[in-house]
C-alpha cells in the first residue's frame, strides 16, 4: 500500500451547508474506515439526510470536502460518484413503480455497465443481466415477485427492493437512509438480517431511528444535533455518553 | 394471432398501390411521412418526458437544406440528402444544449422559441428562402436510377424508409438505452444515483429525434416538391404533438395512429367544412375525455375489459 493511499473509505472534512440563514450542516467531519458499520443518529431536523444528500452529490455543500477512498469527489456529479463505488437508498421510496421488480434491479446493474449506452439491441437479449437481477432478488427474498410491478407489491417489499437495487451495484460505500422506516416487526427482522449479511467489502453508513435494531448492526455511532457532530466513536462509548442521553435518548 | 395480424397489415401496406387509386396512394404516403415525424417526436415526449413544441424545426430545416442545395446550387440528391440530414442532426445537438438547460415547461418554451426563430428566418430571409413564396419546382431523387415520380413508386420508397425508421425506433425504445431514458423520465434522481448521466441520456435522445425528424423532412420535401415557411410553424409542431398525445405517447403504434388521424381529418374534413380546425379540436376533446392516455392504450384497455367480461 502506498503511503498516499487513504485508509478511509469515506472522509467528510469540515462540511458546511446552509439554506439561507438556516445552517443544516455545521462543520461536520467524519472518518469512516473500509468495512465499517456506522450508524448516524439524531433528532428530526438534525441534518442527517442533508448530510447524505451532500455525500451522494444531490446537494452541493457551501464549503468543505468529501473524499471517497482518498479521492476528492466534492465537485463530482452524483452519477460519477456511483462509478466510484458509492450507492444509496432513499428514506422516501424512490422506485420505478410502473416496471417489474426484475427491471428495477436490472437498472441497478445497468447503471455501472457500458452496455447502458447500447441502442441497437433490445435489453431482453441480455440474459445474464436478468439472471443476475433474479439472483439478487432471491437474496432479499423477493424472487417470487420478480415479474410483478412495483406498484402492486406491499410497502415492506418495496423497502427490500430499494435495498436490492443498491446491493446490485456491489457498492464499496453504501448509504442507507432509514431502511427500517414504516416496517412491521417481522419485516424489521428480515431487513435487519439482510443488512447484517452485507459483505465486509462494503462500508455501510446508516441513518436509523429504530435504536433496538440499528444498534445491533452498528460498530460506531455518530450523533448529530442541529447540524453538528455531538458525539462520535465506538457504539458503547457513544451510548454511555452523557450528551447522547441529553440529546437523543431523552433519559 | 398477433403475427397473422401483423402479416396481413404488412401485405396490405405493400400491395396498397395495386388496388387503390392515386388519391389514396398519395394520402397513404403523406400518412407515412407524418408517422415518422410523430414517431421521432414520441422519442422525446413519450419515452423521454420532454414535451417539445418545436419539433417542426427538424422537418423544416432538413427540407429547406435539401431544397436549396438541389435547386439553387444544383447539387445531386445524394450529397444534398447527406448534408441535409447531418446538418439537421448537428442543429439538434446544438438546440439540445440550449433546451436541456431546462425541463418541463421551461424546456417546452425554449423549443418553441427556437422554432419560432427558424420560422421567422424562413419568412424574412427571402433572398435565400424565397420567403412567403416558398421554393417550388423541386424534383424527387432517383435512387438506383428508379424514378419516384409516380404515386406508387414514391409510396413504396416512403414505406421502406418508414419501416426502417419504425423498426429502429422500436428497438431503441426496448434497448438498454431506451430503458435508461424511461428511467430518467420517471426518477431522474434515482437514475443519477445508480450511475446514469441524465443530461447525456436526454441530449443523445434529442439528437436522435432530430435525426428522424430530419428524415421525415426529406420525405416531406420529396413528396411535395415544394417547401413553404408554414412547415416550420408552431402549428405544424403542435399538430404532430396532438397526434402523438391522441394516439398514445410512449407507445409504439400510438403516434402512427395519431398522425394518421390528424392527416385524415385534415384531408377529408377540410373538403366539407371550412373550419376543419374546429372539428379537429372537438375530436381531440372527445379523445382526451374518453381515453385520456390516448387511442392505442384506450383501445387496449377496452379490449382486455371485453375479454374479461366474456369469460
Amino acid at each position: 500500500m502506498t503511503p498516499l493511499m487513504s485508509i478511509y473509505a469515506l472522509e467528510v472534512i469540515n462540511l458546511k451547508k446552509a439554506f439561507g440563514g438556516l445552517s443544516v450542516t455545521q462543520d461536520v467531519s467524519l472518518m469512516i474506515r473500509p468495512g465499517e458499520r456506522r450508524l448516524i443518529i439524531g433528532p428530526n431536523g438534525a441534518g442527517k439526510t442533508t448530510l447524505f444528500n451532500q455525500i451522494s452529490g444531490d446537494m452541493r455543500p457551501n464549503s468543505g470536502q468529501i473524499k471517497l477512498f482518498g479521492s476528492d469527489v466534492t465537485h463530482f456529479a452524483p452519477y460519477k460518484r456511483a462509478h466510484f463505488g458509492l450507492s444509496r437508498t432513499y428514506q422516501v421510496i424512490t422506485l420505478f413503480s410502473g416496471d417489474t421488480l426484475e427491471h428495477n434491479v436490472t437498472l441497478g446493474l445497468l447503471g455501472l455497465q457500458p452496455s447502458r449506452w447500447q441502442m441497437w439491441r433490445p435489453l431482453s437479449f441480455y440474459g445474464d443481466l436478468a439472471t443476475e437481477a433474479r439472483r439478487i432478488l432471491d437474496t432479499v427474498g423477493l424472487l417470487h415477485l420478480a415479474e410483478h410491478l412495483v406498484s402492486n407489491i406491499a410497502y415492506g417489499e418495496k423497502r427490500r427492493v430499494e435495498l436490492a437495487m443498491a446491493l446490485a451495484q456491489k457498492p464499496r460505500v453504501l448509504l442507507l437512509d432509514e431502511p427500517l422506516a414504516g416496517l412491521s416487526n417481522t419485516e424489521r427482522s428480515q431487513v435487519k438480517s439482510l443488512i447484517a449479511s452485507i459483505p465486509r467489502e462494503t462500508t455501510v453508513i446508516m441513518i436509523e431511528h429504530d435504536m433496538d435494531t440499528a444498534l445491533d448492526l452498528a460498530e460506531t455511532v455518530t450523533l448529530l444535533n442541529y447540524g453538528r457532530v455531538i458525539v462520535d466513536g465506538p457504539r458503547d462509548g457513544v451510548i454511555a455518553d452523557e450528551r447522547t442521553r441529553e440529546v437523543y435518548l431523552g433519559a | 394471432m398477433k403475427w397473422i395480424a401483423a402479416a396481413l397489415l404488412a401485405a396490405l401496406l405493400v400491395l396498397l398501390p395495386f388496388f387503390a387509386g392515386d388519391f389514396y396512394i398519395n394520402l397513404a404516403s403523406q400518412i407515412l411521412i407524418a408517422a415518422i415525424f410523430a414517431l421521432s417526436l414520441n422519442l422525446l415526449v413519450g419515452y423521454g418526458g420532454m414535451t417539445s413544441l418545436g419539433h417542426a424545426s427538424y422537418l423544416g430545416v432538413a427540407a429547406y437544406i435539401s431544397a436549396l442545395l438541389t435547386s439553387r446550387y444544383g447539387w445531386g440528391h445524394g450529397p444534398a440528402a447527406v448534408i441535409s440530414i447531418s446538418g439537421t442532426t448537428a442543429m439538434a445537438a446544438f438546440f439540445g444544449v440550449i433546451a436541456l438547460r431546462a425541463t418541463g415547461l421551461g424546456f417546452l418554451m425554449i423549443t418553441l422559441a427556437l422554432s419560432q426563430v427558424l420560422w421567422g428566418l424562413a419568412y424574412r430571409m427571402s433572398n435565400v428562402t424565397n420567403g412567403d413564396n416558398g421554393i417550388a419546382g423541386l424534383t424527387r431523387p432517383m435512387p438506383f436510377g428508379i424514378s419516384l415520380d409516380s404515386a406508387a413508386s414514391f409510396y413504396w420508397f416512403a414505406l421502406v424508409v418508414t419501416l426502417v425508421g419504425f423498426l429502429m425506433m422500436t428497438i431503441f425504445a426496448s434497448s438498454a438505452f431506451g430503458s435508461s431514458l424511461k428511467g430518467v423520465r420517471d426518477q431522474p434522481r434515482r437514475m443519477a444515483a445508480l450511475g446514469f448521466n441524465p443530461w447525456m441520456i436526454r441530449w443523445i435522445t434529442f439528437i436522435y429525434a432530430g435525426f428522424w425528424g430530419g428524415t421525415s423532412g426529406l420525405l416531406y420535401v420529396y413528396y411535395n416538391k415544394y417547401i413553404h415557411p408554414t412547415s416550420l410553424s408552431t402549428t405544424s409542431s403542435a399538430e404532430a404533438l396532438l397526434g402523438v398525445i391522441a394516439g398514445g405517447s410512449g407507445t409504439l403504434s400510438g403516434p402512427v395512429v395519431g398522425a394518421a388521424l390528424v392527416l385524415l381529418l385534415k384531408n377529408y374534413a377540410s373538403a366539407y367544412i371550412e373550419r376543419w380546425n374546429m372539428l379537429l379540436g372537438l375530436v381531440f376533446l372527445f379523445i382526451v375525455l374518453v381515453m385520456p392516455t390516448g387511442i392505442v392504450p384506450g383501445l387496449r384497455k377496452l379490449a382486455t375489459g371485453l375479454c374479461r367480461g366474456s369469460r
